[in-house]
Protein backbone atom coordinates (compact mmCIF):
# COMPACT_ATOMS: atom_id res chain seq x y z
CA UNK A 1 0.00 0.00 0.00
CA UNK A 2 0.95 3.66 -0.06
CA UNK A 3 1.47 5.54 3.20
CA UNK A 4 2.84 8.83 4.49
CA UNK A 5 6.16 7.98 6.14
CA UNK A 6 8.10 10.15 8.61
CA UNK A 7 11.85 10.32 8.08
CA UNK A 8 12.86 13.30 10.16
CA UNK A 9 12.17 16.91 10.87
CA UNK A 10 10.40 18.42 7.85
CA UNK A 11 10.89 15.19 5.93
CA UNK A 12 7.78 13.10 5.25
CA UNK A 13 7.22 11.10 2.06
CA UNK A 14 4.46 9.05 0.45
CA UNK A 15 5.98 5.61 -0.04
CA UNK A 16 5.12 2.01 -0.82
CA UNK A 17 5.11 -0.03 2.40
CA UNK A 18 3.89 -3.55 3.26
CA UNK A 19 0.14 -3.95 3.81
CA UNK A 20 -0.88 -4.24 7.47
CA UNK A 21 -1.73 -7.65 8.92
CA UNK A 22 -3.79 -8.85 11.86
CA UNK A 23 -1.34 -9.22 14.76
CA UNK A 24 -3.65 -9.76 17.73
CA UNK A 25 -7.03 -11.51 18.06
CA UNK A 26 -9.12 -8.37 18.56
CA UNK A 27 -7.57 -6.44 15.61
CA UNK A 28 -9.35 -5.41 12.44
CA UNK A 29 -7.87 -4.06 9.22
CA UNK A 30 -9.56 -0.96 7.79
CA UNK A 31 -9.37 0.17 4.16
CA UNK A 32 -9.12 3.90 4.66
CA UNK A 33 -11.59 6.01 2.71
CA UNK A 34 -10.86 9.40 4.29
CA UNK A 35 -8.03 10.63 6.50
CA UNK A 36 -7.29 14.04 7.97
CA UNK A 37 -4.13 15.93 8.80
CA UNK A 38 -4.24 17.08 12.42
CA UNK A 39 -2.72 20.26 13.74
CA UNK A 40 -0.76 18.03 16.08
CA UNK A 41 0.86 16.32 13.07
CA UNK A 42 2.76 19.59 12.79
CA UNK A 43 4.49 18.81 16.09
CA UNK A 44 5.83 15.64 14.46
CA UNK A 45 6.80 17.46 11.30
CA UNK A 46 8.49 20.20 13.33
CA UNK A 47 10.40 17.64 15.39
CA UNK A 48 8.85 18.59 18.75
CA UNK A 49 7.77 15.07 19.71
CA UNK A 50 10.51 12.73 20.93
CA UNK A 51 10.84 9.02 20.05
CA UNK A 52 9.80 9.30 16.41
CA UNK A 53 11.68 6.85 14.18
CA UNK A 54 12.45 7.04 10.51
CA UNK A 55 9.91 4.78 8.80
CA UNK A 56 6.97 5.58 11.10
CA UNK A 57 3.61 5.87 9.33
CA UNK A 58 1.71 9.03 10.34
CA UNK A 59 -1.97 9.81 10.75
CA UNK A 60 -4.44 9.49 13.60
CA UNK A 61 -7.71 10.86 12.20
CA UNK A 62 -9.11 8.32 9.79
CA UNK A 63 -12.12 6.25 8.81
CA UNK A 64 -12.85 3.51 6.38
CA UNK A 65 -14.27 0.11 5.65
CA UNK A 66 -13.50 -3.01 7.67
CA UNK A 67 -11.85 -5.49 5.32
CA UNK A 68 -10.48 -8.10 7.72
CA UNK A 69 -11.27 -9.10 11.29
CA UNK A 70 -9.12 -10.95 13.82
CA UNK A 71 -10.18 -14.32 15.27
CA UNK A 72 -11.10 -12.73 18.61
CA UNK A 73 -13.04 -9.82 17.15
CA UNK A 74 -16.83 -10.15 17.32
CA UNK A 75 -18.22 -6.66 16.75
CA UNK A 76 -17.70 -5.51 13.18
CA UNK A 77 -18.00 -7.38 9.93
CA UNK A 78 -16.34 -6.92 6.60
CA UNK A 79 -17.94 -4.00 4.83
CA UNK A 80 -18.84 -2.06 7.99
CA UNK A 81 -17.94 1.64 7.83
CA UNK A 82 -16.16 2.91 10.93
CA UNK A 83 -14.63 6.09 12.29
CA UNK A 84 -11.51 5.25 14.27
CA UNK A 85 -10.65 7.44 17.30
CA UNK A 86 -6.98 8.34 17.70
CA UNK A 87 -6.82 6.76 21.15
CA UNK A 88 -6.47 2.97 21.34
CA UNK A 89 -8.40 1.62 24.34
CA UNK A 90 -8.64 -1.97 25.59
CA UNK A 91 -12.06 -1.63 27.22
CA UNK A 92 -11.09 -3.87 30.16
CA UNK A 93 -8.73 -1.92 32.40
CA UNK A 94 -9.47 0.28 35.41
CA UNK A 95 -9.47 3.43 33.25
CA UNK A 96 -11.53 2.06 30.36
CA UNK A 97 -14.15 0.82 32.82
CA UNK A 98 -14.47 4.45 33.94
CA UNK A 99 -14.65 5.65 30.32
CA UNK A 100 -11.24 7.34 30.63
CA UNK A 101 -10.20 5.72 27.37
CA UNK A 102 -7.15 7.92 26.73
CA UNK A 103 -5.69 6.74 30.05
CA UNK A 104 -5.98 3.03 29.09
CA UNK A 105 -2.95 1.39 30.65
CA UNK A 106 -2.97 -1.78 28.56
CA UNK A 107 -2.80 -0.53 24.97
CA UNK A 108 0.64 1.08 24.89
CA UNK A 109 3.33 -1.58 24.34
CA UNK A 110 5.93 1.04 25.31
CA UNK A 111 4.19 2.03 28.54
CA UNK A 112 7.46 1.64 30.45
CA UNK A 113 9.06 4.32 28.31
CA UNK A 114 6.13 6.69 28.85
CA UNK A 115 6.16 6.07 32.60
CA UNK A 116 9.81 7.06 32.81
CA UNK A 117 8.99 10.39 31.22
CA UNK A 118 5.54 11.21 32.61
CA UNK A 119 5.09 8.95 35.62
CA UNK A 120 2.13 7.24 33.93
CA UNK A 121 1.41 6.14 30.42
CA UNK A 122 -1.26 7.39 28.07
CA UNK A 123 -3.20 4.93 25.95
CA UNK A 124 -1.62 3.83 22.71
CA UNK A 125 -2.14 6.34 19.87
CA UNK A 126 -2.03 5.91 16.11
CA UNK A 127 0.94 7.40 14.30
CA UNK A 128 2.21 9.45 17.20
CA UNK A 129 5.72 8.42 18.27
CA UNK A 130 6.99 5.34 20.06
CA UNK A 131 6.28 6.87 23.42
CA UNK A 132 2.59 6.31 22.67
CA UNK A 133 3.12 2.82 21.31
CA UNK A 134 4.63 3.33 17.87
CA UNK A 135 1.42 2.21 16.18
CA UNK A 136 1.35 2.70 12.41
CA UNK A 137 -1.04 5.52 11.53
CA UNK A 138 -3.89 6.17 9.14
CA UNK A 139 -2.48 8.49 6.51
CA UNK A 140 -2.27 5.34 4.46
CA UNK A 141 -4.46 3.12 2.33
CA UNK A 142 -4.95 0.56 5.10
CA UNK A 143 -4.47 0.48 8.85
CA UNK A 144 -4.46 -2.16 11.56
CA UNK A 145 -6.80 -1.19 14.41
CA UNK A 146 -6.07 -2.96 17.74
CA UNK A 147 -8.85 -3.57 20.29
CA UNK A 148 -11.20 -2.63 17.46
CA UNK A 149 -14.31 -3.69 19.39
CA UNK A 150 -13.84 -0.73 21.78
CA UNK A 151 -13.00 2.54 20.03
CA UNK A 152 -14.29 2.56 16.45
CA UNK A 153 -17.79 3.87 15.83
CA UNK A 154 -19.99 2.27 13.18
CA UNK A 155 -21.35 4.76 10.65
CA UNK A 156 -24.66 4.06 8.95
CA UNK A 157 -24.72 4.10 5.16
CA UNK A 158 -25.92 7.34 3.67
CA UNK A 159 -23.83 9.65 5.86
CA UNK A 160 -20.87 10.94 3.83
CA UNK A 161 -17.34 10.61 5.25
CA UNK A 162 -16.79 14.35 5.64
CA UNK A 163 -19.75 14.62 8.03
CA UNK A 164 -18.32 12.12 10.50
CA UNK A 165 -14.54 12.01 9.92
CA UNK A 166 -13.89 14.68 12.55
CA UNK A 167 -15.30 12.40 15.25
CA UNK A 168 -11.86 10.76 15.17
CA UNK A 169 -10.25 13.62 17.13
CA UNK A 170 -10.76 17.25 16.22
CA UNK A 171 -14.47 17.62 16.94
CA UNK A 172 -14.45 15.88 20.33
CA UNK A 173 -11.34 17.90 21.21
CA UNK A 174 -13.16 21.19 20.63
CA UNK A 175 -16.32 19.80 22.17
CA UNK A 176 -14.45 18.76 25.29
CA UNK A 177 -13.04 22.27 25.67
CA UNK A 178 -16.56 23.69 25.46
CA UNK A 179 -17.92 21.08 27.83
CA UNK A 180 -15.23 21.99 30.37
CA UNK A 181 -16.70 25.51 30.39
CA UNK A 182 -19.85 24.22 32.12
CA UNK A 183 -21.90 26.48 29.89
CA UNK A 184 -25.23 27.66 31.20
CA UNK A 185 -27.80 29.82 29.44
CA UNK A 186 -26.63 33.37 28.93
CA UNK A 187 -22.91 32.56 29.07
CA UNK A 188 -20.33 34.34 26.95
CA UNK A 189 -17.44 32.14 25.85
CA UNK A 190 -14.14 33.54 24.54
CA UNK A 191 -12.00 31.29 22.37
CA UNK A 192 -8.34 31.99 21.61
CA UNK A 193 -7.34 30.51 18.26
CA UNK A 194 -9.59 29.97 15.24
CA UNK A 195 -7.82 26.95 13.78
CA UNK A 196 -9.71 23.67 13.42
CA UNK A 197 -9.97 23.03 17.18
CA UNK A 198 -11.10 26.61 17.76
CA UNK A 199 -13.78 26.35 15.06
CA UNK A 200 -15.05 23.11 16.57
CA UNK A 201 -15.03 24.73 19.99
CA UNK A 202 -17.16 27.58 18.64
CA UNK A 203 -19.71 25.16 17.19
CA UNK A 204 -19.71 23.14 20.41
CA UNK A 205 -20.18 26.23 22.59
CA UNK A 206 -23.31 27.08 20.59
CA UNK A 207 -24.49 23.49 20.85
CA UNK A 208 -24.11 23.58 24.64
CA UNK A 209 -26.19 26.73 24.95
CA UNK A 210 -23.79 29.68 24.89
CA UNK A 211 -25.42 33.07 24.45
CA UNK A 212 -22.37 34.70 22.83
CA UNK A 213 -19.14 33.30 21.43
CA UNK A 214 -16.16 35.60 20.89
CA UNK A 215 -13.30 34.22 18.79
CA UNK A 216 -9.76 35.66 18.79
CA UNK A 217 -7.13 35.28 16.07
CA UNK A 218 -5.15 37.34 13.58
CA UNK A 219 -5.40 35.20 10.42
CA UNK A 220 -8.05 36.85 8.21
CA UNK A 221 -9.53 33.68 6.68
CA UNK A 222 -9.78 32.01 10.08
CA UNK A 223 -11.53 35.03 11.55
CA UNK A 224 -13.81 35.10 8.51
CA UNK A 225 -14.76 31.45 9.00
CA UNK A 226 -15.38 32.01 12.71
CA UNK A 227 -17.62 34.95 11.84
CA UNK A 228 -19.37 33.90 8.64
CA UNK A 229 -19.64 30.15 9.00
CA UNK A 230 -19.77 29.72 12.75
CA UNK A 231 -21.50 33.00 13.74
CA UNK A 232 -18.94 34.06 16.35
CA UNK A 233 -18.07 37.67 17.15
CA UNK A 234 -14.39 38.17 16.46
CA UNK A 235 -11.39 40.09 17.75
CA UNK A 236 -8.24 40.52 15.65
CA UNK A 237 -5.53 40.67 18.28
CA UNK A 238 -3.19 42.52 15.96
CA UNK A 239 -5.70 45.33 15.62
CA UNK A 240 -7.25 45.48 19.06
CA UNK A 241 -6.20 44.98 22.66
CA UNK A 242 -7.88 41.69 23.52
CA UNK A 243 -8.30 42.32 27.24
CA UNK A 244 -9.83 45.78 26.85
CA UNK A 245 -12.00 44.80 23.90
CA UNK A 246 -13.35 41.71 25.68
CA UNK A 247 -14.21 43.82 28.71
CA UNK A 248 -15.96 46.44 26.65
CA UNK A 249 -17.86 43.83 24.64
CA UNK A 250 -19.12 42.22 27.83
CA UNK A 251 -20.12 45.38 29.64
CA UNK A 252 -17.03 45.42 31.82
CA UNK A 253 -17.53 41.92 33.19
CA UNK A 254 -15.46 39.73 30.87
CA UNK A 255 -16.35 36.34 29.41
CA UNK A 256 -17.83 33.61 31.62
CA UNK A 257 -15.31 31.07 30.36
CA UNK A 258 -12.28 31.01 28.06
CA UNK A 259 -10.87 28.32 25.78
CA UNK A 260 -7.22 28.15 24.71
CA UNK A 261 -7.22 26.57 21.26
CA UNK A 262 -3.76 27.76 20.26
CA UNK A 263 -1.09 25.41 18.97
CA UNK A 264 1.80 23.96 20.95
CA UNK A 265 4.60 25.64 19.00
CA UNK A 266 3.05 29.09 19.33
CA UNK A 267 2.36 28.60 23.01
CA UNK A 268 5.91 27.41 23.68
CA UNK A 269 7.47 30.24 21.74
CA UNK A 270 5.34 32.80 23.59
CA UNK A 271 6.10 31.28 26.98
CA UNK A 272 9.77 31.39 26.06
CA UNK A 273 9.71 35.04 25.11
CA UNK A 274 7.59 35.82 28.19
CA UNK A 275 10.19 34.29 30.44
CA UNK A 276 12.74 36.84 29.42
CA UNK A 277 11.59 39.90 31.29
CA UNK A 278 11.40 42.89 29.00
CA UNK A 279 13.32 44.39 27.45
CA UNK A 280 14.77 41.15 26.16
CA UNK A 281 17.10 41.11 23.24
CA UNK A 282 16.31 38.87 20.32
CA UNK A 283 19.36 36.84 21.24
CA UNK A 284 18.08 36.16 24.74
CA UNK A 285 14.71 35.06 23.41
CA UNK A 286 16.40 32.77 20.93
CA UNK A 287 18.44 31.11 23.66
CA UNK A 288 15.33 30.46 25.73
CA UNK A 289 13.34 29.16 22.80
CA UNK A 290 16.18 26.81 21.93
CA UNK A 291 16.37 25.77 25.57
CA UNK A 292 12.68 24.99 25.73
CA UNK A 293 12.84 23.10 22.46
CA UNK A 294 15.68 21.01 23.86
CA UNK A 295 13.71 20.42 27.03
CA UNK A 296 10.79 19.47 24.81
CA UNK A 297 12.71 16.31 24.17
CA UNK A 298 12.14 15.48 27.83
CA UNK A 299 10.27 17.84 30.08
CA UNK A 300 8.15 20.49 28.46
CA UNK A 301 7.01 18.10 25.75
CA UNK A 302 5.96 15.74 28.48
CA UNK A 303 4.04 18.36 30.36
CA UNK A 304 2.20 19.50 27.27
CA UNK A 305 1.56 15.98 26.09
CA UNK A 306 0.22 14.94 29.47
CA UNK A 307 -2.03 17.96 29.63
CA UNK A 308 -3.38 17.20 26.20
CA UNK A 309 -4.42 13.73 27.22
CA UNK A 310 -5.30 14.35 30.84
CA UNK A 311 -8.91 14.74 29.95
CA UNK A 312 -10.54 12.28 27.73
CA UNK A 313 -11.38 13.07 24.18
CA UNK A 314 -12.88 9.75 23.23
CA UNK A 315 -15.34 10.01 26.09
CA UNK A 316 -16.62 13.26 24.63
CA UNK A 317 -16.78 11.67 21.21
CA UNK A 318 -19.26 9.17 22.59
CA UNK A 319 -21.33 11.82 24.29
CA UNK A 320 -21.19 13.91 21.19
CA UNK A 321 -22.40 10.98 19.15
CA UNK A 322 -25.68 11.24 21.06
CA UNK A 323 -26.26 14.60 19.37
CA UNK A 324 -25.94 12.93 15.99
CA UNK A 325 -28.75 10.59 16.83
CA UNK A 326 -31.15 13.43 17.56
CA UNK B 1 33.04 17.71 30.97
CA UNK B 2 29.57 16.33 31.69
CA UNK B 3 30.92 13.95 34.28
CA UNK B 4 32.59 16.66 36.31
CA UNK B 5 29.89 19.33 36.15
CA UNK B 6 26.73 17.28 36.77
CA UNK B 7 25.90 16.89 40.45
CA UNK B 8 22.16 16.14 40.26
CA UNK B 9 20.39 12.82 39.86
CA UNK B 10 18.12 12.29 36.83
CA UNK B 11 15.10 12.36 39.11
CA UNK B 12 16.11 15.62 40.70
CA UNK B 13 16.90 17.14 37.31
CA UNK B 14 13.44 16.27 36.02
CA UNK B 15 11.80 17.57 39.19
CA UNK B 16 13.83 20.74 39.01
CA UNK B 17 12.96 21.48 35.40
CA UNK B 18 9.31 20.56 35.85
CA UNK B 19 8.91 22.53 39.08
CA UNK B 20 10.75 25.45 37.50
CA UNK B 21 8.36 25.48 34.56
CA UNK B 22 5.37 25.48 36.92
CA UNK B 23 6.84 28.29 39.03
CA UNK B 24 7.66 30.34 35.96
CA UNK B 25 4.16 29.90 34.55
CA UNK B 26 2.61 30.85 37.90
CA UNK B 27 4.92 33.82 38.32
CA UNK B 28 4.15 35.15 34.88
CA UNK B 29 0.42 34.78 35.45
CA UNK B 30 0.66 37.17 38.42
CA UNK B 31 1.60 40.14 36.25
CA UNK B 32 3.39 41.79 39.17
CA UNK B 33 6.86 42.49 40.48
CA UNK B 34 6.74 39.59 42.96
CA UNK B 35 5.35 37.41 40.16
CA UNK B 36 8.35 38.35 38.06
CA UNK B 37 10.67 37.28 40.87
CA UNK B 38 8.89 33.93 41.16
CA UNK B 39 9.19 33.52 37.41
CA UNK B 40 12.89 34.28 37.56
CA UNK B 41 13.36 31.67 40.29
CA UNK B 42 11.46 29.21 38.10
CA UNK B 43 13.80 30.03 35.23
CA UNK B 44 16.82 29.28 37.43
CA UNK B 45 15.33 25.90 38.35
CA UNK B 46 14.79 25.10 34.67
CA UNK B 47 18.45 25.87 33.98
CA UNK B 48 19.45 23.72 36.97
CA UNK B 49 17.42 20.81 35.58
CA UNK B 50 18.66 21.28 32.02
CA UNK B 51 22.34 21.42 32.96
CA UNK B 52 22.20 18.97 35.86
CA UNK B 53 24.38 21.33 37.85
CA UNK B 54 23.39 23.03 41.10
CA UNK B 55 25.86 25.72 42.27
CA UNK B 56 24.42 25.60 45.80
CA UNK B 57 25.00 21.86 46.04
CA UNK B 58 28.47 22.29 44.59
CA UNK B 59 29.33 24.80 47.32
CA UNK B 60 28.01 22.43 49.99
CA UNK B 61 29.75 19.41 48.45
CA UNK B 62 26.48 17.59 47.76
CA UNK B 63 26.11 15.19 44.84
CA UNK B 64 22.67 13.58 44.64
CA UNK B 65 23.65 11.24 41.85
CA UNK B 66 24.93 8.73 44.38
CA UNK B 67 21.48 8.21 45.85
CA UNK B 68 19.88 7.17 42.52
CA UNK B 69 17.84 4.01 43.03
CA UNK B 70 18.73 3.03 39.49
CA UNK B 71 22.43 3.20 40.29
CA UNK B 72 22.03 1.30 43.55
CA UNK B 73 20.14 -1.53 41.79
CA UNK B 74 22.47 -1.76 38.81
CA UNK B 75 24.56 -4.84 38.20
CA UNK B 76 23.78 -8.35 39.30
CA UNK B 77 24.30 -8.21 43.00
CA UNK B 78 21.44 -10.46 43.97
CA UNK B 79 19.43 -7.53 45.16
CA UNK B 80 15.90 -8.53 46.09
CA UNK B 81 13.39 -7.29 43.57
CA UNK B 82 9.83 -6.38 44.50
CA UNK B 83 7.09 -5.08 42.30
CA UNK B 84 3.30 -4.97 42.31
CA UNK B 85 0.43 -4.36 39.92
CA UNK B 86 -3.34 -4.17 40.32
CA UNK B 87 -5.30 -6.27 37.86
CA UNK B 88 -9.03 -6.10 37.18
CA UNK B 89 -9.53 -9.85 37.58
CA UNK B 90 -10.34 -12.04 40.55
CA UNK B 91 -7.47 -13.49 42.56
CA UNK B 92 -8.49 -17.09 41.91
CA UNK B 93 -8.45 -16.59 38.11
CA UNK B 94 -5.01 -14.99 38.28
CA UNK B 95 -3.69 -17.65 40.63
CA UNK B 96 -4.92 -20.41 38.31
CA UNK B 97 -3.30 -18.78 35.26
CA UNK B 98 0.05 -18.38 37.01
CA UNK B 99 -0.04 -21.79 38.73
CA UNK B 100 -0.15 -23.36 35.31
CA UNK B 101 3.55 -22.57 34.96
CA UNK B 102 3.52 -23.48 31.28
CA UNK B 103 1.57 -20.21 30.75
CA UNK B 104 4.47 -18.07 31.96
CA UNK B 105 6.30 -17.73 28.60
CA UNK B 106 3.18 -16.04 27.15
CA UNK B 107 4.00 -12.93 29.16
CA UNK B 108 7.67 -13.50 30.02
CA UNK B 109 9.28 -13.27 26.58
CA UNK B 110 12.77 -14.20 27.79
CA UNK B 111 11.44 -17.67 28.66
CA UNK B 112 11.44 -20.23 25.87
CA UNK B 113 9.40 -22.78 27.81
CA UNK B 114 8.42 -24.04 31.23
CA UNK B 115 7.56 -27.71 31.59
CA UNK B 116 5.60 -29.00 34.57
CA UNK B 117 7.34 -32.19 35.70
CA UNK B 118 4.72 -32.99 38.35
CA UNK B 119 5.29 -33.22 42.09
CA UNK B 120 5.66 -29.39 42.14
CA UNK B 121 8.80 -29.61 40.03
CA UNK B 122 9.34 -27.82 36.72
CA UNK B 123 11.98 -27.44 34.04
CA UNK B 124 12.73 -23.97 32.70
CA UNK B 125 14.41 -22.91 29.43
CA UNK B 126 15.33 -19.27 28.91
CA UNK B 127 17.00 -17.32 26.11
CA UNK B 128 20.68 -16.52 26.56
CA UNK B 129 23.07 -14.34 24.57
CA UNK B 130 24.26 -15.57 21.18
CA UNK B 131 21.07 -17.48 20.42
CA UNK B 132 21.83 -19.99 23.19
CA UNK B 133 19.60 -21.08 26.02
CA UNK B 134 20.05 -21.58 29.72
CA UNK B 135 18.06 -24.25 31.60
CA UNK B 136 17.26 -25.03 35.19
CA UNK B 137 14.90 -26.99 37.41
CA UNK B 138 12.74 -25.40 40.05
CA UNK B 139 10.29 -26.50 42.69
CA UNK B 140 7.27 -24.88 44.25
CA UNK B 141 7.92 -24.57 47.96
CA UNK B 142 4.73 -22.69 48.90
CA UNK B 143 1.36 -23.17 47.30
CA UNK B 144 -1.54 -21.47 49.07
CA UNK B 145 -4.40 -21.97 46.64
CA UNK B 146 -5.66 -18.63 45.21
CA UNK B 147 -3.24 -16.66 47.38
CA UNK B 148 0.45 -17.38 47.00
CA UNK B 149 2.97 -19.35 44.97
CA UNK B 150 6.57 -19.55 46.18
CA UNK B 151 9.42 -21.26 44.33
CA UNK B 152 13.14 -21.80 44.27
CA UNK B 153 15.61 -23.29 41.86
CA UNK B 154 16.90 -26.79 42.63
CA UNK B 155 20.44 -27.48 43.74
CA UNK B 156 22.89 -27.83 40.89
CA UNK B 157 21.06 -25.35 38.66
CA UNK B 158 22.95 -22.78 36.62
CA UNK B 159 20.53 -20.19 37.92
CA UNK B 160 20.03 -19.70 41.63
CA UNK B 161 16.90 -17.84 42.60
CA UNK B 162 13.87 -17.89 44.83
CA UNK B 163 10.68 -15.92 44.64
CA UNK B 164 7.03 -15.62 45.35
CA UNK B 165 3.92 -14.16 43.80
CA UNK B 166 1.03 -13.13 46.03
CA UNK B 167 -2.55 -12.55 44.86
CA UNK B 168 -4.50 -10.30 47.19
CA UNK B 169 -8.06 -9.08 46.54
CA UNK B 170 -8.31 -5.29 46.92
CA UNK B 171 -11.94 -5.36 47.95
CA UNK B 172 -13.41 -4.05 44.71
CA UNK B 173 -13.12 -7.19 42.61
CA UNK B 174 -9.55 -6.47 41.54
CA UNK B 175 -6.37 -8.17 42.67
CA UNK B 176 -3.04 -6.79 43.80
CA UNK B 177 -0.32 -9.02 42.38
CA UNK B 178 2.90 -8.70 44.32
CA UNK B 179 6.11 -10.34 43.11
CA UNK B 180 9.19 -10.80 45.24
CA UNK B 181 12.39 -12.23 43.77
CA UNK B 182 15.78 -12.96 45.20
CA UNK B 183 18.69 -13.77 42.92
CA UNK B 184 22.09 -15.05 43.85
CA UNK B 185 24.01 -14.99 40.64
CA UNK B 186 27.25 -16.94 40.66
CA UNK B 187 30.29 -15.30 39.16
CA UNK B 188 31.49 -15.66 35.61
CA UNK B 189 29.54 -16.80 32.58
CA UNK B 190 26.31 -17.57 34.34
CA UNK B 191 26.43 -14.37 36.33
CA UNK B 192 26.64 -12.49 33.08
CA UNK B 193 23.81 -14.55 31.64
CA UNK B 194 21.57 -13.67 34.51
CA UNK B 195 22.46 -10.01 34.25
CA UNK B 196 21.47 -10.20 30.60
CA UNK B 197 18.32 -12.15 31.34
CA UNK B 198 17.24 -9.54 33.82
CA UNK B 199 18.37 -6.63 31.74
CA UNK B 200 20.14 -3.64 33.21
CA UNK B 201 17.48 -3.09 35.82
CA UNK B 202 15.95 -6.29 37.28
CA UNK B 203 12.91 -4.56 38.71
CA UNK B 204 12.17 -3.18 35.27
CA UNK B 205 12.17 -6.58 33.57
CA UNK B 206 9.90 -8.07 36.22
CA UNK B 207 7.76 -4.95 35.98
CA UNK B 208 7.42 -5.38 32.22
CA UNK B 209 6.52 -9.06 32.71
CA UNK B 210 3.81 -8.07 35.18
CA UNK B 211 2.54 -5.40 32.80
CA UNK B 212 2.17 -8.05 30.09
CA UNK B 213 0.51 -10.39 32.61
CA UNK B 214 -2.03 -7.65 33.36
CA UNK B 215 -2.75 -6.93 29.68
CA UNK B 216 -3.02 -10.62 28.84
CA UNK B 217 -5.36 -11.50 31.69
CA UNK B 218 -7.49 -8.35 31.36
CA UNK B 219 -7.76 -8.12 27.57
CA UNK B 220 -6.88 -11.59 26.33
CA UNK B 221 -3.85 -10.37 24.42
CA UNK B 222 -0.51 -8.63 24.87
CA UNK B 223 -0.37 -5.33 22.96
CA UNK B 224 2.20 -5.34 20.20
CA UNK B 225 3.35 -3.60 17.07
CA UNK B 226 5.81 -6.33 16.14
CA UNK B 227 5.28 -7.21 12.49
CA UNK B 228 3.21 -4.13 11.64
CA UNK B 229 3.71 -2.27 8.37
CA UNK B 230 6.25 0.53 8.33
CA UNK B 231 8.42 2.39 5.88
CA UNK B 232 12.09 1.74 5.33
CA UNK B 233 14.26 3.61 7.81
Amino acid sequence: MKALVWHGKNDVRVERVPDPAILNPRDVIVRITTSAICGSDLHLLDGYIPTMQSGDILGHEFMGEVVEVGPGHHKFQRGDRVVVPFTIACGNCYFCKRELWSCCDNSNPNAGMAEKLYGYTTSGLFGYSHLTGGYAGGQAQYARVPYADVGPLKIPDGIPDEKVLFLSDILPTGYMAAENCDITRGDTIAIWGCGPVGQMAIKSAWLLGAERVIAIDAVPERLRMARDVNRAETINYEEEDVFDTLKTMTGGRGPDACIDAVGLEVTLAERASDMVLPPATEGEQFVLIRGLAALGQRDVGGVVERAQHAGDVAQRRRRFASFLER
Amino acid sequence: MRATTINLSDTERLASAFGGALLAAYGLSQRSKSGAMIAAAGGALIVRGATGFCPGYAAAGIDTRRSDTKTALAGSRGTPVETAVTIAKSHDELYRFWRNLENLPTFMPHLVSVKDLGAKRSHWVAKAPGGRTVEWDAEIINDDVNELIGWRTLEGSDVVSAGSVRFKPNGTGETIVHVHLQYEPPAGKVGATIAWLLGYDPSQTIGEDLRRFKALTETGEVPTTEGQSRGAA
